[in-house]
C-alpha cells in the first residue's frame, strides 16, 4: 500500500466530521458516506501513469471519472444475483428453505435483498418479479395478490433507499406482471425502477398498453428492446440500475466514464482529437479499469468469500465491465467550433455524422482491448452511455441531445437516437415527458415504441409531464421529495439528493414535453 | 408539388406527422382545404374556403414566404415559412395561402417519412369527402403499405353510394353536429338527413369508429342531440359494434369573431351528457 500525504488525511478527517454533523443525511446515508471516506485513504491499485491528470480534476476539465467507486473496490459495482435459483433452492447462508407459497416467496426475497451488495449498498437488481412471483400466485385471488404485492413493493420502496434498483418484467405477459403494473400505478413510488422487456412478437398489446398506462402515472416501466439485447447478450440478460444491460448471475466489475467534451477541449482540432487526445484517454481509462478488475478478482477476496458466489447465485465468469462515456453533444459542438463550422449536435447532419464517427472510433478501440476477466462478453468491456451525475455541469448524458435543444419534432428526436443506441449493449436510453392532457391515447405511445425498436432504438422512457414521480436521468425521484430536501428536510432515499442536483444543474424539469 | 396531369390532386392545408387525436394509435393526419358546412363554432375557419388572391396576407407575412404572381395568384414557399400563422389570422375569406395541391403519391411520400412509427393515416379537413377520387387513390396505396385508413367527415357525402371508397376505408369518424334538422341547419347551415343515414350505414358495416358532437348549448339542444344520436346507434352497439362517442367541449379558441361569445358548457354539463350515454349502455364515451 502506498503512503499518502498528511494534508489528504486532514482533509478527509474534516469531511468525515462534516458528514457526521450533516443535517440532511439520514443515518444510513452517513454510514455509507463514512465508509467511502475510509476507503478513499487507501492506495492499493496499480494506476496507469497520467491517470491523475485526467481524473483528479474539476468537472470543467475532468476527462475520466470513476463514479465514486473508491480506491479499493471490495465488491463489483453491479451485482446481478440469480434470484430464480434462490427461489428453487433457498440459501444455506441465509438459512432459508425454498419458499412454498406466496407469503414465503415474498418474505424470502425481502430478506435476500438486504444481503446483496453493490456500489450503492443496495441491490441494483431485484429480479424479474413477474416470473419470480407468478407461480406462487396461482393459489390466491386477485384481491389478496394485489394486497401482498402492494405490501411487498412498499417494503422495497422504503428499505431500498436508492432508486438505482431495478425490477424487470416481460417479455411474456403474466398475471403477476399485470398485477404489479396495476399496483405500481396506484403507489406512484420511485423504487424500484422497472423495465418491461418488450418484443411485439412475444408481448401482447394488452400487456404493453397496461405498461404504457403505468408509465404515464408513475414514470415506469421503461421499454427495453428485447430483440436487440437478446441478440447481443443472450436470453439471460437483465436490466439493472439505470438501464444497464448485464448478465444474470453476473454483473459489472466497474464503470468508468470518459467526459468527451473535456477531451475535445484538450484537442487543437478534430485531427488532434481523433489521432491523439481520444486514443490517449481511452487507453488510460481501459488500463485503469483493468487495474480495478484485477484487484477485485485477485485480491479483494469477494468471489471467494461472499455467500452469493459460494452458493452460486453469482459467478465470477459472468461479470464484465462497462466502458462509459458522457458528453457526446458537447464534444461534437466543441469540435465543430474548432473546425470553424456552425452545425450543432442534434440539428445538423454533419455534426451528427461526426458523433457517429466518434462512436465508431470508441467501438473499434473497445473491440481491440481485452481483459482476461471479461470472458462472458468475449474478453471485451461493454460500451455504456452513462446518464450523468448530479454534479455534472454542461455535460449531457451519454449521447443525448442537451435539454432545451431537443428537436421540435419528436420524430426527428427519435431518428437522432436511432443513430446511437445500437452502440451500447450495457445501456443507453432516452426520456420523453408526455403531455397527457393532449395525448389521452396509450396506443399512440406504444406505436412510437414499436416504430422505435424497428429503427434500432434500445431503450425508451416516458412519464406524464405533470406526474409527481419523474425520471431524472435514468433513475426516478418524486418531485415532492426534491422540494422537501430543498427546504432542508431529510428524505428517505439518497437518490433524491441526486435528483435535486440534476434539477438545478441539469435542468431536467425543462425537457421538451411531447 | 408534382401535379401530373392524369393524377387527381387535392388541396392539402397541412400534414401532422404524429397525431394522437385522429383515431387509434399514432397516425399521420392530412387536412384538406375546403368545407361545405358553415359550423358557427368552426375552430379552424381558415380551412373552409379558397384563396381569392386579395393579397392581404402577402403583405403581412414576416418571413417573406408569400408572393403574388402578376395574375394575382398567391405563391407559398414552405422553406421560408416560420409557422407564425399571421397569414391565416389576417385572411378575411376563411382561406389560407399555404395550400399545396398534392397527388396521392405526393402525400404518400410525406407519410412514408414517419414509417414505421405510425399505424395509419387519417384524412380530415375541411371536409375530406369533397375529394372522393383522391381519397380512393391515396387509400389504395396506403393500404398496400399496411397502413389503416380513416376518414374524418361531417357526413354530408353519401358513403353508401361509393362502395369503392368504402372498400379501401377502414373506418370513419363522423360528426353528428345536431340531431333535429332545424338545429343542424342552425348550427351548420346545412341539413342532416345524409349525416344520420351515414351514421347508421357505417355502424351497420362496422366502419364507424367514432361519433363526435361539439357541445355548444347556445346553438342547439345538446341533450336532445346526444340522447337521440345515442339511441339511434344503440342497436348496433347491442349487436357488438364498437363505437366511441366523443363529446367535445365548445371553446372559443380560433372561432370567428362573431361566434366567439357563445357559452362554454360547464364540466358538470359535460359529465351529465356522458352519464346519459353510459346509462343508456355506451361504454366508450370520451370528453375533451
Ligand atoms: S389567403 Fe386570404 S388573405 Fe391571403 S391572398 Fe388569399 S384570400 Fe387574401
Ligand atoms: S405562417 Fe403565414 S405569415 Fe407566417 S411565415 Fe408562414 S406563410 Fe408567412
Amino acid at each position: 500500500m502506498k503512503p499518502i500525504t498528511m494534508e489528504r488525511v486532514e482533509n478527509t478527517r474534516q469531511e468525515i466530521l462534516d458528514t457526521i454533523k450533516s443535517a440532511t443525511l439520514t443515518h444510513e446515508q452517513k454510514v455509507c458516506t463514512l465508509a467511502g471516506k475510509a476507503d478513499s485513504l487507501l492506495e492499493v491499485l496499480d494506476l496507469p501513469e497520467g491517470l491523475s491528470e485526467l481524473l483528479d480534476q474539476p468537472i470543467e476539465t475532468q476527462c475520466i471519472c470513476d463514479l465514486f467507486e473508491g480506491h479499493a473496490p471490495m465488491r463489483p459495482r453491479y451485482i446481478i444475483p440469480d434470484y430464480e435459483k434462490f427461489m428453487k433452492e433457498g440459501s444455506k447462508f441465509l438459512q432459508l428453505d425454498p419458499p412454498q407459497d406466496i407469503y414465503e416467496a415474498i418474505n424470502s426475497l425481502l430478506i435476500f435483498y438486504k444481503h446483496v451488495p453493490s456500489i450503492t449498498n443496495f441491490p441494483v437488481y431485484v429480479g424479474a418479479l413477474d416470473k419470480l412471483l407468478d407461480p406462487y400466485l396461482k393459489d390466491v385471488d386477485d384481491e389478496t395478490a394485489k394486497k401482498l404485492l402492494k405490501l411487498f413493493l412498499i417494503h422495497v420502496d422504503r428499505t431500498i433507499l436508492d432508486s438505482f434498483s431495478h425490477a424487470n418484467l416481460g417479455p411474456e405477459p403474466t398475471r403477476a406482471g399485470r398485477l404489479i403494473l396495476e399496483v405500481e400505478r396506484e403507489l406512484e413510488q420511485a423504487v424500484p425502477n422497472i423495465t418491461l422487456k418488450y418484443d411485439p412478437e412475444i408481448t401482447d398489446d394488452d400487456f404493453a398498453i397496461e405498461a404504457v398506462k403505468t408509465s404515464l402515472k408513475s414514470a415506469k416501466p421503461s421499454f427495453a428492446n428485447h430483440k436487440m439485447f437478446t441478440s447481443e447478450l443472450g436470453e439471460d440478460y437483465v436490466i439493472a440500475s439505470c438501464y444497464n444491460g448485464l448478465k444474470l448471475g453476473g454483473g459489472s466489475y466497474t464503470l468508468c466514464r470518459m467526459i468527451l467534451g473535456n477531451i475535445a477541449k484538450r484537442a487543437k482540432d478534430l485531427k488532434d482529437f481523433k489521432e491523439n487526445q481520444l486514443p490517449y484517454v481511452m487507453d488510460i481509462m481501459a488500463r485503469y479499469m483493468d487495474a480495478r478488475i484485477k484487484f477485485e478478482v485477485e485480491e479483494s477476496g469477494f468471489f471467494e468469500n461472499n455467500f452469493l458466489a459460494k452458493e452460486g447465485f453469482i459467478h465470477r465468469d459472468r461479470f464484465t465491465a462497462m466502458f462509459g462515456m458522457v458528453g457526446m453533444a458537447e464534444c461534437v459542438n466543441i469540435l465543430m467550433e474548432k473546425e470553424g463550422k456552425a452545425g450543432r449536435y442534434g440539428h445538423n447532419k454533419e455534426a451528427d455524422a461526426l458523433g457517429v464517427e466518434i462512436m465508431e472510433q470508441i467501438k473499434a478501440f473497445n473491440d481491440a482491448h481485452t481483459n482476461p476477466y471479461c470472458e462472458v462478453t468475449g474478453g471485451h468491456f461493454l460500451l455504456h452511455a452513462q446518464v450523468g451525475i448530479a454534479s455534472d455541469l454542461k455535460v449531457s448524458p451519454g449521447t443525448r441531445i442537451p435539454i432545451g435543444e431537443e428537436p421540435e419534432e419528436l420524430l426527428e428526436h427519435l431518428r437522432h437516437c436511432s443513430l446511437f443506441h445500437k452502440y451500447f449493449p450495457s445501456g443507453t436510453g432516452d426520456i420523453f415527458p408526455i403531455d397527457t392532457t393532449a395525448h389521452k391515447n396509450p396506443e399512440f405511445i406504444l406505436d412510437i415504441v414499436k416504430g422505435a425498436f424497428k429503427e434500432d432504438l434500445r431503450y425508451l422512457s416516458f412519464y406524464a409531464s405533470d406526474s409527481d414521480v419523474i425520471r431524472i436521468t435514468g433513475y426516478l425521484v418524486k418531485r415532492s421529495e426534491i422540494e422537501k430536501l430543498r427546504s432542508g428536510q431529510a428524505v428517505l432515499q439518497d437518490t433524491t439528493a441526486l435528483g435535486l442536483g440534476a434539477t438545478d444543474n441539469g435542468k431536467v424539469q425543462q425537457r421538451r414535453i411531447r | 408539388m408534382n401535379n401530373r396531369l392524369d393524377a387527381v390532386t387535392a388541396p392539402v392545408n397541412k400534414i401532422i406527422r404524429f397525431s394522437s387525436v385522429d383515431g387509434p394509435g399514432n397516425r399521420t393526419a392530412i387536412f384538406l382545404q375546403g368545407c361545405n358546412f358553415d359550423c358557427r363554432y368552426c375552430h379552424n375557419p381558415e380551412t373552409r374556403r379558397f384563396c381569392i388572391g386579395c393579397g392581404k396576407c402577402v403583405k403581412t407575412c414576416p418571413a417573406g414566404a408569400l408572393s403574388q404572381t402578376p395574375e394575382g395568384q398567391v405563391r407559398f414557399d414552405p422553406a421560408k415559412c416560420v409557422s407564425c400563422d399571421t397569414c391565416i389570422k389576417v385572411c378575411e375569406h376563411d382561406a389560407s395561402p399555404r395550400i399545396c395541391e398534392m397527388t396521392a403519391e405526393d402525400v404518400m411520400k410525406e407519410v412514408r417519412w414517419q414509417q414505421p412509427y405510425i399505424r395509419g393515416i387519417t384524412v380530415s379537413g375541411g371536409e375530406c369527402s369533397l375529394h372522393p377520387r383522391f381519397l380512393k387513390e391515396l387509400f389504395e396505396i396506403a393500404q398496400k403499405e399496411a397502413l389503416t385508413c380513416f376518414l374524418d367527415s361531417n357526413g354530408s357525402y353519401d358513403f353508401s353510394k361509393d362502395p369503392e371508397l368504402m372498400a379501401v376505408t377502414d373506418s370513419v369518424m363522423l360528426d353528428i353536429k345536431a340531431f333535429s334538422p332545424e338545429d343542424h341547419l342552425n348550427t351548420t347551415g346545412a341539413g342532416n338527413k345524409t349525416v344520420l343515414a351515414n351514421a347508421k350505414y357505417l355502424a351497420e358495416i362496422g366502419k364507424l369508429f367514432e361519433i363526435r358532437t361539439v357541445v355548444a348549448p347556445d346553438l342547439f339542444d345538446v341533450t336532445e342531440t346526444v340522447r337521440c344520436a345515442g339511441e339511434m346507434l344503440l342497436p348496433y352497439l347491442q349487436k357488438g359494434a364498437k363505437i366511441r362517442y366523443k363529446l367535445i367541449t365548445y371553446r372559443p379558441m380560433g372561432v370567428r369573431e362573431k361566434y366567439r361569445n357563445m357559452r362554454i358548457p360547464t364540466e358538470e354539463e359535460m359529465m351529465g351528457l356522458k352519464m346519459l350515454l353510459t346509462d343508456m349502455g355506451w361504454d366508450d364515451v370520451v370528453i375533451t
